[in-house]
């Protein structure tokens, strides 16, 4: 029988080189007990006894070998668990991997499952100090320093203290623990042996008012003191002050759930009956509008299709008021719902870019579109576009005729095949009636021609140019039979 | 009348923020006092809770009010005008101090500060960036801040609170549109979803590459909201049909949702009654299996437009669908594995990882998923085979009984 003594409880670079050693020389786990020395070895203490050989001693000889990143990350956090059995079960594992070079990976594997529930603990208890330290100010003391005293499951001081550090970098503290001490005073660490409770202050006055914000943000008719206990344990109860409310609270809880069910609604006082006499907020949105003002003030009220329900908002045409030429296309898509303004998403910035090539001026035209809502269908966490139905451009076209009536353009150009059905009233297929005048009932003309957002899915590159050419001599012709 | 203590205010604006269910502080950018003059960190991943009330709820931020004036006359709240709860009002310098204070003792991750509405959308928002701004630029605070935000208060005070913020967000609270009208008369979704769409065109905008010297990045943690489950008639059908919604339309983080609660001085117009817990925890599965196993919306089983109160959605969505089961655990894609009741994404990814190296038998699927008697009737492994189990009338009698632990008190 081997016996390794380590520095210390923690001593991870003791328990490698040991194992090295040990491995290198064919000791099987059997043969080896793990110890740690007595306690006058301190943690800053250098290892003794035969686990002091040099890290770097023998890489490369025969009988060396590798093993993963991920062994040696999972056994330093087992280190630092409580359980005598760690260092063990960990040359175990070392001494498996070299006929199973892929053990570590083989979770279910009962010693591996082992050393990483051991491993979890660790990083639960870690975890858990990072919320359960509670620091007190000492008293009279200045500049303004705090220490806590805690009591972690296992020994994940050294662990958590760049936390802690980063987090309190220009405050001066203390966190004393029954294995280990951590000062920090804003600019150097010092870690020390264990300490006992008595070093931490007993009392800190702002504690109280935790205590009562701790009480008042508790819902008494909510009790689930289970799903507090599973992430809060008993454990960790007396170094918790709030914690010693918690069972005048559970006690509590039903008479005052109880009160709050039964007792009657009181009167509201005179202020807040006088606040509560309001106006309607919706106004009728049946009138023909008689101005631009009142269609976009309409729309944000519409009810005549359900597509309100799923939009952000309504979204009016914009542009010159007496325009002579006005531009309809489907509906606002993501963006435009989101901004409230037509064509500003990439079909709209294709367009703009189109408007542009064909000479013709954004601003003294009208923009608008057959459907003033977003019409989409929720995809995971996307919108996707849907396609108004014709009941739904039906319905929207009390806003489109309001627009043209009060706009009075000569020349109306639908882009694509729901703004052809909006503004000729009945289904009109682009490619066979795109180039000619339409003549409309109100004097005006009417011009069909594709949704920018077509030329956006023409696959085909040769295609594209084509149908890009079209578009831009349509856009062209447009402008100039409004001139 | 003397002042109340600061002790009584912060009481008073505790209770009067505690019905929002939301104390989230995960989420945001990495951060740390190290190069800075105060105190505070905050990391990318999930943040802390630094406490748990008896109610199980996380207490990660000190949740108050600054105060509980309101003009608004919600019927399902606390702080209603109508309502004849104690009222206070902090200062700034108050709350500062106190989240300052309860900050350097290890108590909080930070401050998630709401209001009732006083004198207006922009006087509330105002303060409220005030509090933000001052622990920001005069302490040098980097710990985590939640901002509530005024729906009608104007965009340029919603930017300045966003560069202060980790998270915003906006309740609707209401799932039915028709019930905000009646029982919340001075909010309007529309004011509601239009903030909602400027925030997410806010954090997209910032989000993006800068070309010069990048500004400080709006709400880095993003913005989430609120639905009251049990106030008005609305169905898991529809509440699920609305979070889908947001989700898609406005980026959302998370969308929380809040058992109607009894309040101290409840509206008559809407009687106080026990929460519904079960049903807010049936309605979180369901948002859970939507967002994170990537179940589509009609993949949810319910029955009348309701989930099921007695087992989980994902049990309910497999004893629906047995023609899809059982599932070979040895060959079984990622998508399919994670449809298996009892089996999480922790455990999926275990069996796929072990699989590439050996035979999946039960032993190995028990030690992946900690407990098998919910996964045994749905899963082929080797040397096991469910046989008539998966299709048996009596399996949902069969399996174990959930323990209603939240309802523990009744």
């Amino acid at each position: 029988m081997q016996v390794v003594r380590l520095a210390s409880e923690t001593d991870f670079d003791g328990w490698r080189a040991a194992a090295r050693r040990l491995r290198k020389t064919a000791t099987p786990p059997e043969t080896v007990f793990w110890t740690v020395a007595p306690d006058e070895v301190l943690m800053d203490g250098t290892p003794t006894g035969t686990a002091g050989e040099p890290a770097d001693k023998g890489r490369g000889q025969s009988g060396d070998f590798r093993v993963s990143r991920e062994f040696v990350e999972l056994a330093r956090s087992v280190v630092l668990h409580r359980s005598p059995e760690r260092f063990g079960l960990l040359y175990r594992l070392l001494w498996r991997l070299e006929a199973e070079p892929d053990l570590i990976r083989i979770v279910t594997d009962p010693e591996v499952a082992r050393a990483m529930d051991m491993a979890k603990a660790v990083s639960r208890a870690a975890h858990k100090m990072k919320a359960f330290v509670r620091f007190r100010r000492l008293e009279g003391v200045e500049p303004e320093s705090y220490a806590a005293w805690f009591e972690p499951p296992h020994r994940v001081l050294e662990r958590v203290a760049p936390f802690f550090i980063e987090r309190f970098a220009n405050m001066r503290f203390s966190i004393l623990t029954p294995d280990a001490t951590l000062r920090w005073d804003t600019e150097t660490a010092v870690f020390g042996p264990g300490a006992d409770p008595s070093a931490a202050p007993d009392d800190d006055a702002l504690e109280d008012i935790w205590k009562a914000y701790y009480a008042s943000t508790f819902n008494p008719a909510r009790l689930k003191v289970a799903a507090m206990t599973r992430e809060m344990p008993k454990a960790y109860w007396r170094n918790l002050p709030e914690a010693s409310l918690i069972p005048g609270l559970i006690a509590s809880a039903s008479a005052r759930t109880t009160q709050m069910v039964e007792q009657a609604p009181t009167q509201p006082s005179i202020r807040a009956r006088k606040a509560a006499a309001r106006l309607a907020r919706d106004g009728s949105y049946d009138d023909v509008p008689q101005t631009l003002d009142e269609v976009v003030a309409g729309i944000q009220i519409c009810r005549r299709c359900e597509l309100w329900r799923e939009a952000t908002q309504g979204v009016p045409g914009e542009g010159a008021a007496q325009a002579r030429l006005m531009f309809v296309g489907e509906q606002p898509g993501d963006q435009e719902d989101l901004a409230g303004r037509p064509f500003v998403g990439p079909a709209g910035q294709l367009f703009d870019r189109a408007l542009a090539k064909a000479g013709v001026p954004r601003e003294q035209t009208y923009v608008t579109n057959a459907v003033k809502h977003f019409k989409h269908e929720p995809r995971g966490k996307r919108r996707m576009h849907s396609t108004p139905d014709a009941g739904e451009v039906r319905a929207c076209r009390w806003w489109l005729d309001s627009e043209r009536r009060l706009v009075r353009p000569r020349v109306v150009v639908a882009l694509g095949a729901t703004a052809a059905l909006a503004v000729l009233g009945k289904p009109t297929p682009i490619a066979a009636n795109r180039g000619r005048a339409i003549p409309l009932p109100d004097q005006a003309q009417a011009l069909v021609t594709w949704h920018p957002s077509y030329l956006l899915r023409v696959p085909d590159e040769a295609a594209k140019a084509k149908a890009w050419e079209a578009f831009v001599a349509d856009l062209g012709m447009a402008w100039g039979l409004a001139g | 009348m003397t002042a109340p203590t600061l002790r009584r205010k912060l009481e008073i604006l505790a209770d009067a923020a505690k019905y929002d269910a939301s104390c989230a502080s995960s989420g945001s950018v990495k951060r740390t006092s190290l190069d800075g003059n105060g105190v505070g960190s905050t990391d990318s991943g999930m943040g802390i809770c630094h406490a748990y009330a008896p109610d199980g709820r996380c207490i990660s931020l000190l949740k108050i009010l600054l105060t509980n004036f309101c003009v608004y006359d919600c019927a399902y709240c606390i702080n209603r005008v109508s309502s004849n709860v104690p009222r206070a009002r902090f200062s700034v310098q108050e709350v500062v101090d106190l989240t300052l204070g309860f900050y350097k003792r290890n108590y909080i991750e930070g401050l998630f500060l709401s209001s009732g509405i006083i004198r207006g959308a922009d006087y509330t928002m105002e303060a409220l960036v005030r509090v933000a701004r001052t622990l920001r630029l005069e302490h040098d605070f980097r710990g985590y801040i939640h901002l509530k935000l005024i729906p009608e208060a104007s965009p340029e005070l919603v930017a300045e609170a966003g560069l202060y913020a980790d998270r915003v967000s906006i309740n609707i609270e209401l799932p039915r549109e028709e019930s905000l009208s009646s029982l919340a008369p001075e909010k309007d979704s529309r004011t509601i979803r239009k903030a909602m769409g400027g925030v997410r065109l806010a954090i997209e905008s910032g989000a993006e590459p800068a070309r010069k010297a990048r500004p400080r990045r709006f709400a880095p943690a993003g913005q989430s909201t609120q639905l009251i489950v049990g106030a008005d008639a609305a169905s898991d059908a529809e509440i699920l049909d609305r979070s889908a919604g947001l989700y898609g339309s406005y980026g959302l983080k998370r969308v929380y949702y809040s058992g109607f609660s009894p309040i101290p001085d409840g509206s008559s117009r809407l009687p106080p009654a026990r929460p519904p817990l079960m049903r807010e925890h049936r309605l979180y599965q369901a948002d859970w299996l939507m967002r994170v196993y990537g179940f589509g919306r009609g993949e949810i089983a319910l029955d009348g437009g309701m989930l099921d109160l007695d087992i989980d959605p994902k049990l309910a969505a497999a004893l629906r669908d047995r023609g899809d089961f059982p599932v070979d655990v040895n060959r079984a894609d990622r998508e399919r594995l994670l449809r298996v009741p009892g089996l999480g994404v922790t455990g999926v990814d275990r069996l796929i990882s072990v699989r590439r190296y050996k035979r999946l038998t039960l032993e190995d699927v028990k030690r992946a998923c900690r407990s098998l008697a919910k996964v045994r009737p749905f899963i082929v492994a080797d040397g096991w085979s469910p046989g008539a189990l998966t299709d048996s009338a009596g399996l949902r009698g069969l399996l174990p009984k959930e323990r209603p632990r939240q309802l523990e008190l009744f």
